[in-house]
């Protein structure tokens, strides 16, 4: 049973996967040179530059590297979980980016192909062809289960080493994981309020026609931030690696290509989260101030192709900015202390992040009739809501209290 | 008993959180424009700011007379003198009674590059040299012959002088 839509699909669907596959392989050899390179810079430094122009084969040199290297086995190790555990942290990083549109859809088709006198039959593609691996229709909700699938490979590689650093290096990661997660999904919340939809490219579609959600639900932007430095494990938030204290936490014990994998499934899901706050705040693949990106595809023609590369041109710009931030702040901030992480998660984050669901759905309530004729207006008017919550938030947090000691708040409070 | 920890009574703009992350992130992005302090060794082996000191006391190096023979006598003042116990020398006369080295070598090994052995020699024969790239394949290799210490080219070593201290 192979019609023609079937084969078009599957064409549609193998080409994405493989695409999306290496650019997002190549991306994390980039990024890795981007943040040494980065950080070199940061120190005055030149970091690496020998391998390649600008050191930029450096990345795949150290992979090549750790292919080659011998694999260890801690000799209490439990073999298979220990094994297993890699994959689990890297696959999920992986996952995420498959429901992220990164451009403007593609024009349909429907062709019969002729190649050297070979008939490869009819293939078609009905509708516009979203460029996101997979355009589920749940895909924020995949976005919430997947992300909380990474801390288990975390967890279970701390576990199954059976070292003590590890496995504190796992235990913290769980705390943390899962403290952060609901601070994420409850940021997220007003995001849906405004998009009123859970697939992506509807939402990148509604901020294109309104206003980018960053201003909508700034303060939303804010804990989304704090915390998906804190789901990805980067500093200040690295507590689960502390190279200091845990010796690197809970890929202590790993060598070799398994280690590689806890590194790239870090670096690959920075990207991931930079192109999630790009697509859920700042518009996704939408040329800011232009409706031309904007339109719907109905024929090939050299528009479309340029559409779709100047779409995905800005989406890569945006996300590598927020890359960028990840990997300055890495090099700017210490490390927050284990209490008030938890103190930042369960007694900041997630009271003001309900809370301010509560004040933006009131206010959506309220001036939703605006939405449909003045949509621009309805953004600034949410924003104008965001401001004071955004001033007050800023100002509670840099009084101090968050962030002192036990002691210090004892003191504080008398 | 608790312990007592004293507490410093800072200023606001101190303990901020925000402030002073913004403030390390201006820092630290200022540093991107700034040069880089690195040296580009094995292209650029000096700086304007660094390069070796004509003092420094590196592989030896053994100096040769106009017709090209080592200057050495063999009088046997440098593995007198040698705390290492790293220089090896037979001696030799030729039939005008001259003595020469049979046998010189040092391990660059066992050489702890005190320079006694250039401060000692009467005739100026061994020196300290100012030299440090010194890689062989081999161990065998860091056991220097005559002919090979008259063949080094580097330049050698001002021994610190008492009586000129800085140098001058």
């Amino acid at each position: 049973m192979t019609t023609p839509e079937i084969k078009g699909f599957l064409l549609v669907a193998v080409v994405k996967m493989l695409v999306v596959f290496t650019a997002i392989m190549v991306g994390v050899i980039m990024v890795i040179w981007l943040e040494r390179r980065g950080s070199a810079f940061l120190q005055d430094r030149r970091g690496p530059n020998r391998v390649g122009p600008y050191g930029l084969l450096q990345g795949l040199a150290d992979g090549l590297k750790n292919m080659m290297k011998e694999e260890t086995w801690p000799a209490q190790a439990d073999k298979l979980i220990f094994l297993l555990a890699p994959t689990l942290a890297f696959i999920p990083s992986l996952l995420l980016f498959a429901v992220i549109p990164f451009a403007s859809p593609l024009p349909p088709f429907d062709v019969t192909v002729h190649v050297l006198g070979l008939d490869f039959g009819r293939w078609v593609y009905t509708g516009p062809i979203q460029m996101a691996v997979a355009d589920l229709p749940v895909g924020f909700l995949f976005i919430i289960a997947i992300s909380s699938i990474a801390v288990y490979g975390i967890v279970l590689a701390g576990w199954s080493s059976n070292s003590k650093y590890a496995f504190l290096g796992g235990l913290r990661s769980s705390a943390q994981m899962i403290s952060y997660e609901i601070a994420l999904g409850m940021s997220l919340i007003v995001v849906l309020l405004l998009a009123g939809n859970v697939t992506l490219p509807a939402i990148v579609a509604r901020q294109q026609v309104g206003i980018w959600y960053v201003f909508p639900a700034a303060l939303g932007f804010l804990i989304f931030v704090i915390s998906a430095f804190a789901e990805t494990n980067r500093l200040p938030f690295d507590l689960p690696e502390a190279e200091a204290e845990l010796v690197t936490g809970y890929h202590t014990e790993y060598s070799s290509m398994k280690f590689s994998l806890f590194f790239i499934a870090e670096y690959a899901a920075v990207i991931t989260f930079s192109a999630l706050m790009v697509t859920l705040f700042f518009g996704g693949w939408d040329i800011p101030f232009t409706k031309w990106d904007a339109a719907v595809p109905t024929a090939w023609n050299a528009e479309a192709i340029l559409r779709v590369l100047a779409t995905l041109v800005a989406f890569s710009l945006k996300t590598l900015v927020f890359v960028w931030i990840y990997i300055q702040v890495r090099w700017t901030l210490p490390r927050f202390r284990f209490d008030q992480l938890m103190n930042i998660g369960w007694k900041v984050l997630l009271p003001i992040s309900l809370g301010y669901i509560g004040i933006m759905a009131t206010a959506i309530l309220i001036f939703h009739p605006l939405e449909a004729a003045h949509p621009k207006w309805f953004g600034a008017i949410l924003f104008g809501i965001n401001l004071p919550l955004l001033v007050a938030f800023v100002w509670g947090l840099d009084r101090g209290r968050i962030v002192v000691g036990e002691f210090q708040r004892a003191r504080l409070e008398g | 008993m608790a312990i007592t920890v004293k507490v410093l009574e800072r200023p606001e703009r101190e303990v901020s959180y925000l402030r002073a992350t913004l403030k390390g992130l201006a820092l630290t992005f200022s540093h991107l424009l700034r040069p880089k302090v690195t040296m580009q060794y094995p292209e650029q082996k000096s700086t304007a700011d660094w390069s070796l000191s004509p003092r420094w006391r590196g592989t030896h190096r053994m100096m040769t007379d106009e017709q090209g023979r080592a200057k050495c006598v063999a009088c046997g003042l440098c593995p007198q003198i040698c705390p290492a116990n790293c220089i090896k020398l037979v001696p030799g006369e030729d039939e005008h009674g001259n003595r020469y080295p049979l046998i010189y070598e040092i391990d660059e090994f066992r050489c702890v590059f005190c320079g006694y052995c250039q401060e000692v020699c009467p005739e100026e024969a061994i020196h300290v040299g100012v030299h440090y790239e010194n890689a062989e394949y081999e161990r065998e290799r860091f056991v220097y012959d005559l002919e090979r210490l008259c063949a080094q080219t580097h330049p050698v070593s001002s021994l610190w002088d008492p009586s000129d201290p800085k140098g001058e």
